[in-house]
């Protein structure tokens, strides 16, 4: 089976500016669950991108499922939450409307929703807890549970790969604890590949299967247990 | 008021307009491109005079004008979405210095030209009314095939784009729409206020809206209201027709965001 992620010496700087990885080699195999943390700036984000084929890199290549990333045929079977997403939600949307349309990609943009599509919606919003809150709209909710509204409409369409941005930001304690609930469920209960970038990886830490620092290139690549103590909070990795 | 053929023209012509600028602005105001109209409608401008100069109807060049610089802004827009209001202004102005050279040398700045620039629905012809409702019904269609598309992208571009949606083809269809959205509303508000008609009525029932799917037919009903009772305002009180539209719409704006309001303060504890 191939790797879902897959970085093969990747370098990548923004027209005009410094580099921002410097060749980077990641393999993320199907079912891992990954958590990629490092400090501000030190190139998370852009890795991701990277690797979903939002951005060239300058060097080396980026994989998908075994195929070139900006060429990926098997892109359907990527739930992505993205950084921002959750910001922007000003739209007077309900959490079934938002969780629909996660599934514009896998049935093509002319069809219409059967009712085993609904049926998929309805247990995406019961697998994030928010059935009693379906019809209501999503900038009515409170951060956590507008992220668990994006956290389902990524998994309406039955993900193979899980790709997760910074996905605990702005919210408190309470909610990135029960994220990482879900997200261990997930990766338990459906062995959905799971690639979450943050800052802050503390509530995440006991589920993960890797932790991988970035900081330009990557710093660290193994089990959070066998990460330096001096190292423990990635904002401060310093090499 | 309905005795007169000229004012059954303007209506049919205006309900039209009504229900598709909003349906078309529903989805350029979600992902935040609410001057996109405007840039657009200063293109069209520049087609209306490129039309007198070479003595082709202006209506026809203007269409298309506005499509092709609505995907250009489009373009420049999906390659440095940084610079999108670089690419706006750029367009914007282009077209009304093009627009501004193109009529002098037609030597057409007369009140033909005014017509576009404010409307001119009472002069609206069996033939303007079949273009604007071939368009337009055309428009609505493809609006209602490619809603589920269209919101997917206006809820969340990126993940839309990592998942697979075509949103580059998506966005091009949208910003076409717009574009012949444009051409086809200038004898009704013209190309100053068209982006208003695109724009007031979607921000107005976004105000009162349930449900996305509500917010779009509130904005469609909110935006063929404004043209009636527009059009009555100016029949009856000898106003001009398309600015009484765009008051009309933006007393909408205002009381959708008091009622807002008022529930907000009436639901809170």
């Amino acid at each position: 089976m191939p790797l879902a992620v897959e970085l093969r010496g990747v370098s990548f700087a923004f027209p005009g500016g410094p580099p921002v990885l410097r060749d980077v080699d990641l393999a993320v195999e199907t079912g891992e669950f990954v958590a990629i943390a490092g400090p501000n700036g030190g190139g998370k984000t852009t890795l991701l991108r990277v690797a979903l084929g939002l951005e060239h890199p300058t060097a080396g290549a980026a994989l998908l499922f075994g195929e070139a990333a900006q060429h990926a045929t098997r892109r359907s079977r990527i739930g992505y939450l993205a950084q921002r997403a959750r910001l922007g939600i000003e739209a007077p949307v309900t959490v079934q409307e938002l969780v629909s349309a996660g599934l514009v990609a896998g049935r093509g943009i002319l069809a219409r929703p059967s009712a085993e599509d609904r049926a998929r919606v309805e247990k995406a919003i019961a697998r994030v807890g928010l059935t009693d809150q379906s019809t209501r709209m999503v900038s009515r909710l409170s951060g956590g549970q507008q992220q668990r509204a994006f956290v389902a409409k990524a998994l309406a369409a039955a993900p193979e790969l899980l790709v997760l941005d910074e996905p605990t930001a702005g919210v408190d304690v309470d909610a990135q604890e029960s994220l990482a609930l879900l997200l261990g469920e997930l990766h338990r209960d459906l062995g959905v590949t799971i690639l979450l970038v943050s800052h802050e990886f503390g509530a995440v830490e006991p589920l993960v299967d890797r932790l991988v620092l970035v900081r330009g290139t990557i710093v660290f690549d193994g089990s959070p247990r066998a990460l330096p103590p001096t190292w423990h909070d990635p904002s401060h990795v310093h090499v | 008021m309905f005795d007169t053929e000229f004012m059954r023209l303007a209506f049919a012509a205006g309900a039209i307009v009504g229900l598709l600028a909003p349906a078309v602005g529903f989805f350029l105001v979600q992902r935040r491109l609410s001057l996109i109209g405007d840039g657009i409608g200063h293109v069209a401008f520049a087609g209306v005079a490129f039309g007198y100069l070479i003595g082709i109807s202006p209506v026809l060049t203007a269409l298309i004008a506005s499509v092709v610089g609505a995907v250009m802004i489009e373009w420049l827009r999906a390659r440095r979405p940084a610079a999108a209001d670089q690419a706006l202004a750029l367009v914007f102005y282009t077209g009304i210095a093009a627009g501004v050279v193109l009529i002098s040398s037609a030597g057409a700045l007369n009140a033909n030209l005014f017509a576009f620039l404010f409307g001119s629905i009472l002069t609206v012809t069996r033939g303007d009314l079949a273009l604007v409702a071939v368009l337009g019904v055309a428009g609505l269609a493809l609006v209602a095939l490619l809603y589920r598309a269209f919101a997917a992208v206006a809820l969340d571009e990126e993940s839309a784009r990592v998942s697979g949606v075509p949103v580059g083809l998506l966005n091009v269809l949208l910003a076409g729409l717009a574009g012949v959205t444009i051409a086809v509303s200038m004898r009704v508000v013209g190309i100053l206020l068209i982006a208003a008609l695109m724009v007031l009525p979607v921000t107005a029932a976004s105000r009162i809206a349930w449900s996305l799917r509500s917010a779009l037919l509130l904005a469609m009903g909110i935006g063929v209201g404004s043209v009636v009772l527009g059009l009555t305002l100016s029949y009856y009180g000898d106003l001009a027709p398309g600015g009484s539209i765009v008051l009309v719409a933006a007393g909408a704006f205002a009381a959708a965001a008091g009622a807002s309001s008022l529930s907000t303060r009436l639901t809170t504890p």
